[in-house]
């Protein structure tokens, strides 16, 4: 049973939220009108065998999503962040 | 074999009686089925898997491989349960398996005289069959096969017990109730630590339980229960095993609550199955004792050393009168001793040459024959064991220095295989400990599970009990908890046991490696020595391929017995160390679980919540047939006087479009859309525009997937300056949510909105007629005549003591109104329109009549928006916007989402009587019915509007192809008709009856 | 190599079992391959036989990192069926299905091929429309389906839950009777004897670890024991097919998800077919060892952990004791699990790459035991022709770019949903 800490709830058992995937891949602006930036939104993926940033959503809680670091080798779990809060970061 | 008059651990005042194969045998509370058995002398307990040989019981516990039967009758029957791990009770019943007609005397016997033929992996070289591109030769040798495979049969009735999960949260979780395991929850316990000790016995003790009971180790097992009890923080769970080791510190654990009564109680559940979240974990979970390998090993009378030493001490059960005690190490010495003791003639058998006096003297004085340097070349006897063939281990190929000793019992001990099984599933591969010639769980300090005990080849009491205080301690400061553990207890026994001088042999075979006649290795699945060389010699010789081509470990006993003793051999074999030839990975769960244990009360109608409407029961009462929508019920038709499904929905569509009808939509998924940027979140994920529309106005609106195709439909209406209310369809609620939610906290932070699901805060009803408005008239409080509420306008109306809004919407083509009652209030509201709307005939209708009338104004439902069709497939690309981007706005022009020659929506008007199905394939008239198709039907009804058959379909080229007759093909119903291409705007395309 | 038969298992029987050839060698590589195959399981083993076989190439090396057929060929729950709707996937898996049904007699060795059928449950009227679609399209292709009601399924199958207490009712089922299970271990052997048979080496205990290159063209790889040369090389490593076409440098549409797999202790013949429950995804068989075969849902997280969570072990079993309300008094004696290649549209990959030199075979999702002959043929067939043949003409990279998504389930690019 994966234990993921929610920033808001505090530590949770997995089966309380749904997994979103990579958090690494960027969502292109609404002006962007390439295709390729979308496609690599979309369909490709880095899908590391170690360590991965991903998103999960405490949808049985405060319906966060927030972004884990979680490793996919052993599913060792570390930090835990509200999605708002990492995008900004990165701003 | 005989019961004693004295001694052991049973109820003696607590006499029972069981049954096993018909016949009557007396026991005592106390007993196993497995000591039960042996106490009336019975030998022989069932066949074994492939060769039916007679196998008797082999051990006393989790480990027996051998004696599986057939528990109770009737719903309570249960294939495959291990003899041993049974607790006897008053009147149970038990019957061998896998022989027939009986165990005595078995058909299934004349699999032993095809030994030579039968070795591993005989069928995959064979049943080929002679015939090209036929499996059917196969099939015919295969429905043999699976007869004589299997074990116990199962009852194909349901379960008439219950089961219960519950979770628990703990700072120290201590496996196992033996000398280890208590010492750690003492010292855990002591230090303030919430702790849970489980032990799947019913008495605490493990090991201690096979010394002679009121000794020494009695009153040690006696004192730590005793303070164990006075401390508040100690939970212990008898009869509990743990199955599993997961992530994040979860155990998984089985708690047998009432297999040992004839019947679960009033109220009482059969097991609970515990999910435990732990901070840290003490695995003390002992070893199992490894048997040696010789020819004829499997004969029953054949036991480990350990399991008689059980038998007598525990059970008081003398397994054997003239015994052989063959080992390779000193723990055997304290069962010959104790059998001599108990009156039994024992001759010690060791392989090793040199055994120091202070272990020898033992078994010398309580008159036990000893032969060192001597081992046993193979067990003698129809049926069961009347003698052995011993020699020298030196010059044990002379037929001179054999000789034949008779004897009842052969016990044998190859040392110890700590019970990693636990630690090896979080953890991955043990370590080696080349001392004691096993696999121990590896170090790892930090490790939230450490072990202590047996399990980690302790070679002493006083080392097995320091241990399990040291981890417990540990265990309790890692997880906060720091009282003072306060001394060690001492150790019941002085010195150490098997580890010194232990000799790593345990197969006795000859010079060329051969063993004198079968030698298992793998009891349950009749796996030999000569299997396993025979693997190596065709190339087997990873550990995974040797255990999948012999099926060596995996039985219901998961090669407790079998596992190192195979690894052994492969690793003489291939001339490699044991560890480099590794080991198989170990898999939950530790012994077999019961389905049900782990469902629960999950299962039947509790499967799956149900979602109901608030209205759900007024249909129920109404005699509505209901219907699956997802987790909703929804009213599918309301029958009157035995309609059938035809015709009530045609009935209740031609009511709506010629009276009045209403239906409960309060299923829809609606979404309440609030802020400063409310509109412009709706302009970025609808393919339309929002920013024009006005408060009390509502519009149509689609949304994409990311990746263009069409993902839902829905109206969403404008309840203030900041207040949006969307709907979306049934099925796509929770993911249109989530969706928003997060590209509302990541891409679209900029937007001041939030999102809130108040699908469950809303009743709806759909109200659609001509006289609709006339209904609506009678109860509501403003006027919502057609003119005063034009299509597509919303207004807050009272109804009796109710507030609502009533939206102009209509999904049926009639003039409609969708009326969205706050939901406890929906049955009231529903009731007051029904009563209300007599007078003009007002009907209820379900979901398959909303259906028939969506279909005749060509609305797409499910049917098409199926996660494969465009905007431009449903003939909705007039509503995409070219002024604004929105989700899909950019991967929706992909080159073959853009192909002109895509099958695009059309309607289908069907010649003849008989409706077409969904599913169908579209071909030309010309064309042969055959490859893909030119398309297919998505949705179909009867119109009573136009009275004939129609569909929806999707059609290549379709635009084009109006007017055209073309064939509609299910073959799967042997059903071919013809229809005409049309619009799939059916009925009133100008849409003149619900704009009135 | 001696052939198998009933006959030379009398005559080693009389021998004492104790000069059975190897089933396969264990070489020491050559210097330079035609074709190197990356990935020792039940597709590439396949596909270094059909190199052979119908192509005449033998220089060909199998790399395997652990013991052949270790990975997901070792795991699944053994299922085979050709019951695909998509235009891209329908013939293919019928390509595999014709293959199975000739192929212990192909490669001298029983896989066990038992074609006794297989049951897609049906819950609901809309369900059953869709299930119609697909026995259609089966149909119209010369495929075998059979749609059949409620009553007739409780004929056939009466164990299952048609009581008051069902929590989803079964409304009717479509039914393939071609469908079925295989010995999934034997697939992986025959296909390597077969292919040891002729020539091929298979070089196991080897991770790959790299590429060599020349210029931008692929002409090898870096293994844990040294470089091997090849002048083609295909990845048939799913489960980590991105971890490898990372290595090239390669992004793949393509994430990697825990699919477990339960068997029950064994039993006496109860269940004689294959049945999928429509209202949960969950199927079981019984395997010729008498266990009870079961498979659920993907535990839903990219992992490489080869390790499943508690959830879905319950979330599975609840599925099964509504289906089959007697399983309740059975015991599960193992679970285990496999790393998937889940892929953006639940379609698989056999192709070439936009690498020079570098093949592709992945993204099977959970389905890739079924398709294990037609894959090796038609990657074989790719890789010796450097152009897909028309079955896996649509298994391509670009697909996603060019808009062809080959979407069985209609869920679109999130692969834990397919």
């Amino acid at each position: 049973m994966i234990r993921i800490t929610c920033p808001v709830c505090g530590t949770r058992a997995e089966t309380e939220f749904t997994y979103g995937g990579d958090a690494t891949v960027s969502r292109p602006g609404e002006e962007e009108t390439s295709m390729q930036p979308w496609l690599d939104y979309v369909f490709n993926r880095d899908n590391p065998r170690g360590w991965h940033r991903e998103y999960w959503h405490h949808v049985q809680g405060c319906r966060q999503w927030v972004i884990l670091e979680r490793n996919t080798l052993n599913h060792e779990v570390g930090a835990c962040t509200l999605a708002r809060d990492a995008v900004e970061a990165e701003e | 074999m005989k019961r004693l008059g004295s001694g052991g651990r049973i109820r003696r005042d607590r006499p029972i009686t069981l049954s096993f194969d018909g016949q009557r045998l007396p026991a005592f509370e106390g007993d196993s089925l497995g000591s039960a058995l042996l106490a009336s002398g019975i030998s022989l307990v069932g066949r074994s898997f492939k060769y039916h040989r007679p196998r008797g019981i082999y051990a006393a516990g989790v480990e027996e491989p051998n004696a599986m039967v057939h528990l109770r009758r009737g719903p309570r029957h249960e294939p495959n349960v291990r003899a041993t791990s049974v607790e006897a009770f008053d009147g149970l019943s038990a019957t061998s398996q896998n022989a027939w007609p009986g165990r005595r005397f078995d058909i299934g016997a004349i699999n032993s005289l095809l030994s030579p033929v039968l070795s591993a992996g005989f069928y995959y070289k064979t049943f080929i069959g002679p015939f090209k591109n036929s499996t059917r030769f196969w099939m015919l040798c295969e429905r043999a096969i699976r007869e004589a495979a299997g074990m116990g049969r199962a009852s194909y009735e349901a379960d008439p017990d219950s089961y219960e999960k519950r979770h628990a949260v703990c700072d120290v979780l201590v496996i196992g109730g033996g000398a280890a395991g208590l010492s750690a929850a003492l010292a855990a316990g002591r230090a303030g630590a919430d702790v849970i000790l489980v032990e799947q016995e019913a008495l605490l003790g493990g090991a201690i339980l096979s010394e002679p009971a009121d000794g020494a180790a009695d009153d040690w097992l006696e004192a730590i229960t005793a303070e164990l009890a006075e401390l508040g923080n100690v939970r212990i769970l008898a009869r509990t095993t743990a199955i599993g080791a997961y992530d994040g510190g979860t155990y998984a654990l089985i708690e047998r609550v009432s297999d040992h009564l004839p019947k679960p109680e009033d109220h009482q559940v059969r097991q609970r199955y515990w999910q435990v979240q732990a901070k840290r974990a003490v695995l003390a979970s002992g070893a199992f004792e490894r048997p040696i390998v010789f020819g004829g090993n499997d004969k029953p009378g054949v036991m480990l050393a350990g399991a008689i030493r059980t038998y007598l001490n525990r059970y008081a059960v003398l397994t054997g009168e003239r015994v052989v005690v063959f080992t390779n190490n000193n723990s055997a010495y304290e069962v010959a001793a104790e059998m001599a003791g108990a009156g039994a003639h024992v001759t010690l058998v060791d392989l090793r040459a040199d055994v120091v006096p202070e272990v020898t003297g033992r078994t010398t004085s309580a008159g036990v024959t000893l032969l060192l340097g001597h081992v046993v070349l193979e067990a003698r006897g129809w049926g069961r064991v009347t003698s052995a063939v011993i020699a020298p281990a030196a010059t044990r190929n002379a037929e001179s220095a054999q000789k034949t000793l008779p004897c009842d019992l052969i016990a044998t001990s190859a040392g110890w295989s700590p019970a990693v099984h636990l630690w090896s599933q979080l953890c991955g591969k043990p370590a080696f400990d080349e001392q004691a010639g096993c696999f121990v769980p590896a170090s790892d300090p930090g490790h939230a599970m450490q072990a202590a005990g047996l399990v980690m080849a302790a070679g002493s009491v006083d080392d097995i009990v320091r241990q399990g205080f040291n981890r417990g301690a540990e265990a309790a400061r890692e997880a906060g908890a720091d009282a003072p553990a306060g001394l060690m207890p001492a150790p019941f026994e002085a010195g150490a046991f098997w580890q010194n001088g232990y000799d790593p042999t345990w197969a006795v075979v000859d010079a060329r490696g051969k063993s004198r006649g079968k030698a298992f290795v793998d009891l349950q699945h009749d796996v030999k020595l000569s299997d396993i060389d025979q693997a190596h010699l065709e190339g087997y010789v990873s550990v995974e391929h040797l255990k999948r081509y012999t099926t060596l470990g995996m039985a219901t006993d998961q090669g407790k017995l079998a596992n190192l003793n195979a690894l052994s051999r492969m690793a003489a074999l291939a001339r490699k160390p044991v560890p480099e030839v590794g080991t198989t990975t170990f898999r939950p769960p530790f012994t077999p679980v019961t389905i049900g244990a782990l469902v629960g009360h999950e299962h039947g109608r509790h499967f799956r919540p149900t979602r109901l409407s608030p209205i759900h029961q007024w249909h129920v009462e109404q005699g509505a047939r209901m219907t699956e929508a997802g987790a909703w019920m929804r009213p599918w038709y309301f029958p009157e006087r035995n309609e059938s499904l035809a015709g009530a929905y045609i009935r209740e569509a031609a009511h709506v479009r010629a009276h009045v009808g209403m239906v409960d939509v309060s299923t829809l998924g609606k979404i309440a859309v609030q802020g400063p940027d409310a509109a412009e979140f709706l302009n970025r994920i609808y393919v339309n525009g929002w920013k024009t529309l006005q408060i009390g106005r509502l519009r149509y609106g689609i949304m994409l997937r990311e990746d263009g195709f069409v993902l839902d439909d829905g109206a969403t209406a404008r309840l203030g300056e900041h207040d949006y209310f969307m709907t979306t369809t049934t099925a796509n609620a929770a993911k249109v949510l989530a969706k928003a939610e997060y590209l509302l906290q990541t891409a679209w932070r900029d937007l001041r909105v939030h999102v809130t699901s108040v699908t469950d805060q809303w009743a709806a009803i759909a109200l659609a007629g001509p006289k609709a408005s006339e209904v609506l008239a009678r109860v509501a409080d403003v006027d919502v005549s057609a003119e005063a509420l034009p299509p597509n306008h919303l207004t807050m109306v009272r109804i009796g003591e109710v507030e609502m809004r009533v939206h102009r919407m209509s999904y049926s083509g009639e003039l409609a109104y969708e009326l969205f009652i706050p939901a406890g209030f929906g049955r009231h509201v529903w009731e007051s329109l029904h009563e209300a709307g007599q007078e003009h005939g007002l009907r209820p209708y379900g979901t398959e009549a909303m259906g028939a009338l969506r279909i005749e104004k060509g609305h797409v439902a499910g049917a098409e928006i199926e996660g494969r069709t465009t905007l431009k497939d449903l003939s909705l690309e007039g509503f995409a916007s070219s002024k604004k981007a929105f989700v899909g706005s950019v991967l929706r022009n992909r080159p073959v989402l853009a192909d002109p020659h895509r099958p695009v929506l059309v309607g289908l008007e069907i010649e003849g009587k008989v409706g077409a199905k969904p599913g169908s394939l579209l071909f030309s008239s010309a064309a042969e019915p055959k490859g893909h198709g030119e398309g297919w039907v998505s949705s179909t009804t009867y119109s009573p509007a136009l009275g004939k058959y129609i569909a929806l379909a999707l059609l290549q080229d379709g635009a084009a192809r109006m007017s055209e007759v073309i064939k509609v093909v299910s073959f799967v119903d042997d059903l071919s008709l013809r229809a005409k291409v049309v619009s799939h705007h059916f009925y009133d395309p100008e849409g003149i009856r619900q704009n009135a | 190599m001696s052939r198998y038969s009933a006959a030379s298992i009398l005559r080693h029987a009389l021998s004492g079992n104790t000069s059975w050839p190897r089933a396969w060698r264990d070489p020491e590589p050559q210097k330079a391959y035609d074709v190197i195959i990356v990935g020792g399981g039940g597709h590439g083993l396949a596909t270094a036989y059909y190199l052979a076989r119908e192509h005449g190439i033998r220089n060909i090396a199998v790399i395997e990192k652990g013991w052949l057929g270790g990975g997901n060929t070792g795991r699944n729950t053994t299922i085979v069926r050709s019951n695909y709707m998509m235009p891209g996937n329908t013939m293919f898996y019928e390509r595999s299905m014709k293959l199975w049904e000739n192929l212990s007699q192909d490669l001298n060795f029983n896989v066990m091929i038992s074609q006794r059928g297989q049951y897609n449950l049906c819950h609901s009227p809309g369900q059953l429309d869709a299930a119609r679609r697909r026995g259609n399209i089966m149909r119209a292709n010369g495929i075998d389906a059979e749609l059949i009601d409620r009553a007739e399924v409780k004929r056939r199958l009466p164990y299952l839950d048609y009581s008051e207490n069902a929590r989803f009712p079964i409304h009717g089922a479509i039914y393939q009777s071609r469908a079925g299970t295989a010995r999934h271990d034997a697939v992986a052997w025959g296909f390597a004897r077969a292919a040891d048979r002729l020539g091929v080496d298979i070089l196991q205990q080897r991770e790959v670890t790299g590429f060599l290159r020349e210029g931008s063209r692929i002409v090898g790889v870096q293994t844990s024991r040294g470089d091997v040369r090849g002048k083609k090389v295909g990845l048939c490593v799913a489960g980590h097919s991105g971890h490898l076409a990372r290595m090239a440098g390669l992004r793949l549409p393509i994430e990697t998800h825990s699919l477990q797999a339960f068997v029950s202790e064994p039993y006496k013949p109860m269940v004689d077919t294959v049945i999928s429950f429509g209202a949960a995804h969950f199927y079981i068989s019984q395997s010729d060892k008498g266990g009870l075969v079961m498979g659920g849902d993907l535990d839903m997280y990219n992992s490489y952990a080869h390790r499943g969570g508690l959830p879905m072990v319950e979330h599975t079993l609840a599925s099964a004791k509504a289906l089959m309300p007697c399983i309740s008094r059975l015991k599960l004696l193992r679970h285990w699990a496999g790393a998937m290649d889940m892929s953006m549209d639940g379609s698989p990959f056999i192709t070439r790459t936009p690498i020079y030199g570098l093949y592709l075979n992945g993204g099977w999702c959970y389905g890739g035991f079924k398709a294990t002959p037609a894959s090796g043929w038609c990657f074989a067939w790719t890789i010796a022709k450097d152009a897909p043949h028309p079955d896996n003409a649509e298994f391509t990279l670009d697909r996603f770019e060019r808009g062809y998504q080959i979407d069985e389930k209609g869920v679109g690019p999130q692969p834990n949903a397919h």
